[in-house]
């Protein structure tokens, strides 16, 4: 059975070629398995964002010649060796995307923008008249239902609260029937309470649904708390990919640099020496 | 208390001296300054501008300026015919073109279409922008003969590169996530345009179209003075037939008509933006 997101090798360096240059993502293999739920976390620029526009194709990796950087997502082709691969819209519709800044389109209804994860499978005539049909519309309903906001359907997207907003755009993962849920950090622009909602709608889709799910996360709580396995970058590359239980304090205060503010230690690494320090070498895969 | 430190540091020459304009800059002004005397003195001749003549001829002014203070509406109905041949052909004039300059204007976006295709779109917009109305109307009129066919035509080609520009510079200005947002899902580059760019361009495109719409109106009455149609047909016959007291009432119905626009279609954009 093909992994949910299959990643080779993949660089993504931006700046001009002459002038100062950033490897945002340097040289990262990974691998997601179908249903698996994975946090991934890291200091600012550490890469988390660029890694997730890499796995949907929103950003083309570095070409290094044939063979080599290659992004598949359930057995099927993103983009290999720079470019953009044929199949890469059949390959979006298995992958829904859940943006920090939600990415809906804040003037049509919220039923409209759920609505548009059907886009990948009905007739592209159909689908750029507006037509949907019935069933469709039954379907988005019970999606907005399954995160509860059906009440909020006709209303517009812009006027939702954050929160809501970010519910919208994981019922319209759920009306896409996407098999991969990529979320780039959904929960960072969010109060507290909304947040919990957010993150519990996502796993609990998951779940349900046998979705794989990626989150980039900032709070480290939030990682440990729902996810099994964490994968953590710095500086483009990953420097721990294991279970949420073999992280410790120590490591995650060199991962978000000594004097960082951005630093949320769950409770349970408050106090608490660093322990598993070999078995997180054993982890690491840089 | 810094003001009479400064004053003591002067006192006591301490205090350094202010800056001075250096040689160079002040010469520059100069040149600057002897250059625009140049040009308005040339610009005073070419232009023949003689103010002696308003004075001059100031019983040809006073017989104008009476007559158009008598306005005659003995052919209201012929007048009110014209404005809304005036009115039809920006109407038409403008509807055209903005069914032109909606794809016109999202292929000269440079962040939905490629570079180079927005380049070259780009320049035949700019093509249509650069030559007046008039112009066009003028060759209309050659290729349609008079009347306000040619008056729709013209505004139809100079309107569309108008339009397709604002159209593009707010299709430039979009948020792009909600297109990511499109495109995450599977969705065509038409179904990112649809879904994506249109929700956030739309009033502005409708609060511009129906700016341009009113500047139209004004437009398509000047275009019947070249043989374009609508009013400005006739108020040229009554000007070139000394009927001033005429052409003051067409000018009051052109006022009036052009003003009640401006201020409905105002009511309307604000609603919009």
């Amino acid at each position: 059975m093909a992994a949910a997101l299959q990643l080779d090798r993949v660089s993504k360096t931006y700046g001009a070629k002459a002038g100062p240059q950033l490897r945002a993502v340097d040289n990262v293999s990974l691998v997601i398995g179908e249903g698996e739920r994975v946090a991934l976390i890291g200091a600012s620029g550490s890469g988390k964002s660029t890694l997730i526009r890499l796995a949907a194709g929103l950003v083309l990796a570095d070409a290094r010649g044939a063979g080599s950087a290659a992004v598949h997502a359930f057995g099927m082709r993103v983009q290999e060796n720079g470019r953009l691969a044929r199949e890469v819209r059949a390959a979006r519709r298995n992958i829904g995307l859940v943006f920090q800044q939600f990415a809906l389109s804040g003037r049509l209804s919220v039923m409209t923008n759920v609505l548009v994860g059907v886009l990948g499978r009905i007739s592209a005539l159909r689908g750029s008249l507006g037509l949907f049909n019935a069933d469709e519309r039954r379907t988005a309903y019970a999606a907005l239902a399954e995160v509860g906001i059906s009440q909020h359907a006709a209303k517009r997207a812009r006027e939702l609260s954050g929160g809501q907003q970010q519910r919208v755009a994981i019922a319209r993962a759920l009306v896409q029937g996407a098999r991969l849920v990529l979320a780039d950090e959904p929960i960072a622009s969010l109060d507290p309470k909304s947040a919990k909602r957010v993150m519990d709608t996502l796993v609990t889709m998951s779940r349900d649904h046998g979705i794989a799910l990626v989150v980039s996360l900032h709070q480290v709580d939030y990682a440990t708390a729902y996810f099994d396995r964490v994968v953590a970058m710095n500086g483009g590359r990953v420097v721990f990919d294991g279970p949420a239980s073999r992280l410790d304090a120590a490591f995650l205060t060199e991962l978000y640099g000594a004097s960082a503010e951005e630093l949320i230690l769950p409770s349970q690494f408050a106090v608490t020496a660093p322990a598993g320090a070999d078995a997180r070498t054993s982890q690491t895969v840089s | 208390m810094f003001a009479s430190n400064a004053v003591h540091r002067v006192a006591t020459g301490t205090m350094p001296p202010p800056p001075v304009t250096p040689l160079a800059t002040r010469l520059a002004r100069l040149v600057l300054a002897a250059l625009t005397v140049v040009v308005l003195v040339f610009a005073w001749y070419e232009a023949e501008m003689n103010p002696a003549q308003l004075v001059r001829d100031a019983g040809n002014m006073a017989t104008l300026g009476a007559d158009f203070l008598r306005p005659d509406f003995t052919y209201w109905d012929l007048y009110f015919d014209s404005m809304l041949e005036t009115l039809a052909i920006a109407i038409w004039g403008t509807l055209l073109a903005v069914i032109a300059g909606i794809p016109l204007g999202v292929m000269s976006a440079d962040n939905v279409v490629p570079g180079w295709v927005a380049f070259g779109v780009r320049r035949v917009m700019d093509a249509c922008r650069a030559i007046n109305e008039l112009v066009f109307a003028l060759i209309f009129i050659a290729a349609v003969g008079l009347g306000p066919f040619a008056g729709v035509l013209a505004l139809f080609i100079h309107t569309t590169g108008v339009v397709a520009k604002l159209f593009s510079e707010a299709v430039e200005a979009i948020d792009p996530a909600p297109v990511e947002g499109i495109r995450g899902t599977g969705g065509t580059w038409l179904q990112e345009i649809i879904f994506g760019v249109l929700p956030q361009v739309l009033p502005l495109w409708i609060s511009y179209a129906l700016y341009r719409f009113e500047s139209n109106v004004r437009s398509a009455t000047v275009l019947g003075i070249v043989g374009g149609g609508g009013i400005g047909m006739i108020f040229n016959d009554t000007m070139r037939s000394f009927q001033y007291s005429q052409a003051s009432a067409i000018l009051i119905v052109v006022i009036i008509t052009v003003s009640l626009l401006d201020m409905l279609s105002q009511r309307i954009r604000k609603r919009y933006i």
